[in-house]
């Protein structure tokens, strides 16, 4: 049985990534799962220089999910590089980073330092919705998202993925401009902008008043706008949005994904993307698939 | 397992987990709710372990969805938790010969117990509370006087309460029965609301002594994975390099120097 999948020419061992932010650096969730039984990390994301993010409450529980505003807190691409890429070298798995920077120039800084790194792939994060300046801007208009796209490409060593965000009128639109500027893969759903009131207080719950919701509330979001992209554009796609189980992961997949990734539900259950994974395993034996490629986009 | 009610809205509930054995007091375990309208899991303060039964004591206040439904449990039920999490009370700070004040307010009490059982300095306790809804009472003043001799002044000397409303021990906060009892710490531990941990930060500067702080921020993996519990500190924190440390796996206490709060 194959349940190997591959993304511009880097081969993954099975379709299950960890979702940038909801990980760590992978060091965290250590005592919970082999990382060697996961297709991918996917990294925290990672600015030219250390971030320090929003003020608190940055995080918030709404009914089948949660908001969170970190605001891309993280300690730089110079601490990403010592610290935290040689700790997930030890692993046999791919290392997807997770790029993020406030102009253009930041987004190159880190792409260009990653160069001569063994670092597998790159995601642009251009949909965080919880930092002010430039981030969700490159993601929010065809021309931008293609400029982006387009510089990035010509920097990177590693193939490129962009991280697109829900926030928009037309995903396909999104898509099609990061197709034609060259992206390699295209990785959706980030967070869904939102909002939580404290009626007791009269107050906002989060500092950054608004944040970004995940978990299964936004699945069902997810795997229409992973159908449409799927239809849209010819190159690969991460899908990911809520995923809680492998029934989850198998839904994004036959909208066609070629691989997910499992973000706030590690908070519910750190044992997740590894249940998820083996959850794929025993559905493609109960129903006699031998290669896991036979049910990527299935659902026309 | 099993769970009493102390006072109006505080349960106190027993979970036999093999957890109790490596347990530190001032740790804290993360309760997750079944129901899955609530998917977040709860930091709940270890409140008393029991070694040799193998269980750990959770004090709580109802507080909204999740803790209701903790307050539904009986004995036989089961209940899902990840721990043991953050490090703890560093009880090593308080030396022989030294005298620990330990400061507990509202629901920041529950930690103060099992800290004081670990501390084998000389020890006094100051509880605050609302009212006369003094839960727990009885077992801090058993804690605070175990190695002391079985005098009455010897026994009266070791622990405190303060209440809002006045009708047990000193009227006002935890800082205001210290200043009334004329209570001279070496070092301060605490745990309680933030304007109870500020008074304890500007107390221990003036007074030049350590003080350790337990904080609290809403938290989502618990793990030190999402970055949603931050507390800003002095300096550039080791592992995030910019002043944030993460509540969860850096503390829940931290030294009172450390942090900006
Ligand atoms: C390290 C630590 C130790 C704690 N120890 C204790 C204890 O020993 N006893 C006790 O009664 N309470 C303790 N708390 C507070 C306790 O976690 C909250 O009261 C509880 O999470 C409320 O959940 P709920 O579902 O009842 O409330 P809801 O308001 O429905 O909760 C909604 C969300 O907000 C979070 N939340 C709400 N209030 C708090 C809070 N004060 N701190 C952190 N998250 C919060 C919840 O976890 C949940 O994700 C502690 C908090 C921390 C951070
Ligand atoms: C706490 C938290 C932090 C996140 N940080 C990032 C980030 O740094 N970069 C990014 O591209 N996406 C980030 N995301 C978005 C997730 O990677 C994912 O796209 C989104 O949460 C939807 O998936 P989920 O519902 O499975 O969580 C974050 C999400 C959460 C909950
Ligand atoms: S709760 Fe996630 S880092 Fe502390």
């Amino acid at each position: 049985m194959n349940t190997k999948v591959s993304i511009a020419g880097v081969e993954f061992k099975n379709p299950v990534m960890t979702a940038s932010g909801t990980f760590g650096s992978g060091m965290e969730y250590g005592e919970f799962v082999d990382l060697n039984r996961l297709g991918a990390v996917v990294t925290k994301g990672v600015a030219n220089v250390p971030w320090p993010g929003n003020p608190t409450p940055r995080i918030a529980e709404v009914y089948g999910g949660m908001l969170n505003a970190i605001g891309l807190q993280n300690p730089g691409i110079d601490v990403f590089i010592e610290r935290d890429l040689p700790f997930l070298k030890q692993y046999d798995t791919r290392v997807i980073v997770n790029v993020c920077g406030k102009t253009m120039e930041e987004y190159l800084e880190v792409v260009e330092r990653l160069a001569d790194t063994d670092v597998d792939m790159l995601e642009i994060n251009v949909s965080c919705p919880n930092v002010k300046e430039g981030a969700i801007a490159f993601g929010q208009k065809a021309e931008a998202l293609f400029a982006i796209t387009s510089r990035v490409k010509r920097a990177a060593r590693q193939p490129v993925i962009m991280k697109l965000s829900p926030n928009v009128t037309d995903i396909t639109e999104m898509a099609r401009a990061a197709e034609a500027a060259g992206a390699d893969a295209i990785s959706l759903i980030n967070t869904l902008t939102g909002m939580k009131i404290d009626v007791e207080r009269r107050q906002f719950v989060l500092a950054n008043r608004t944040g970004g919701l995940s978990g299964p509330a936004i699945r069902p979001v997810a795997v229409r706008m992973v159908w449409q992209c799927a239809n849209a554009v010819a190159i690969p796609i991460i899908g990911m949005g809520g995923i809680a189980t492998a029934e989850d992961a198998l839904e994004f997949l036959m909208a066609g994904a070629t691989a997910v990734a499992v973000g706030a539900m590690n908070f519910v259950n750190p044992y997740a993307t590894i249940e998820v994974a083996e959850g794929i395993e025993a559905y493609l034996r109960r129903h006699g698939i031998e290669d896991i490629r036979e049910i990527i986009g299935c659902v026309k | 397992m099993r769970q009493t009610s102390l006072a109006e809205g505080i349960y106190d509930l027993w979970i036999r987990t093999d957890l109790a054995a490596e347990a530190r007091c001032g740790q804290f375990v993360a309760v997750y709710p079944k129901d899955k309208s609530t998917l977040l899991p709860r930091p709940i303060s270890i409140c008393e372990t029991d070694r040799q039964e193998g269980a750990l004591r959770l004090v709580y206040r109802v507080a909204g969805k999740g803790t209701a439904e903790f307050s539904r449990l009986k004995a036989g039920d089961s209940v899902q938790i990840l721990g043991v999490l953050g490090n703890g009370f560093p009880v090593e700070k308080a030396k022989p010969g030294m005298n620990a004040v330990l400061l507990g307010g509202g629901i920041g009490v529950p930690p103060i117990l099992e800290l004081a059982k670990s501390l084998s300095c000389r020890k006094q306790i100051v509880a605050g509370y609302r009212d006369g809804n003094c839960f727990l009472r009885e077992d801090l003043q058993r804690a605070a006087c175990a190695d002391l001799p079985g005098t009455e002044a010897a026994k009266g000397s070791a622990f405190w309460i303060a209440t809002e409303d006045g009708s047990v021990g000193t009227r006002g906060n935890v800082m205001g029965a210290v200043a009334q009892n004329d209570l001279r710490p070496d070092i301060l531990y605490a745990c309680g609301p933030l304007p109870m941990l500020r008074a304890v930060k500007r107390y221990a500067e003036e007074k030049g002594i350590p003080a350790y702080l337990s904080l609290e921020e809403r938290m989502a993996c618990g793990v030190g994975a999402c970055l949603g519990c931050v507390c800003r500190t002095v300096a550039v924190d080791a592992h995030s390099h910019v002043h944030h440390a993460r509540i969860c796996t850096d503390g829940p206490v931290f030294e009172a120097r450390e942090v900006d709060i």
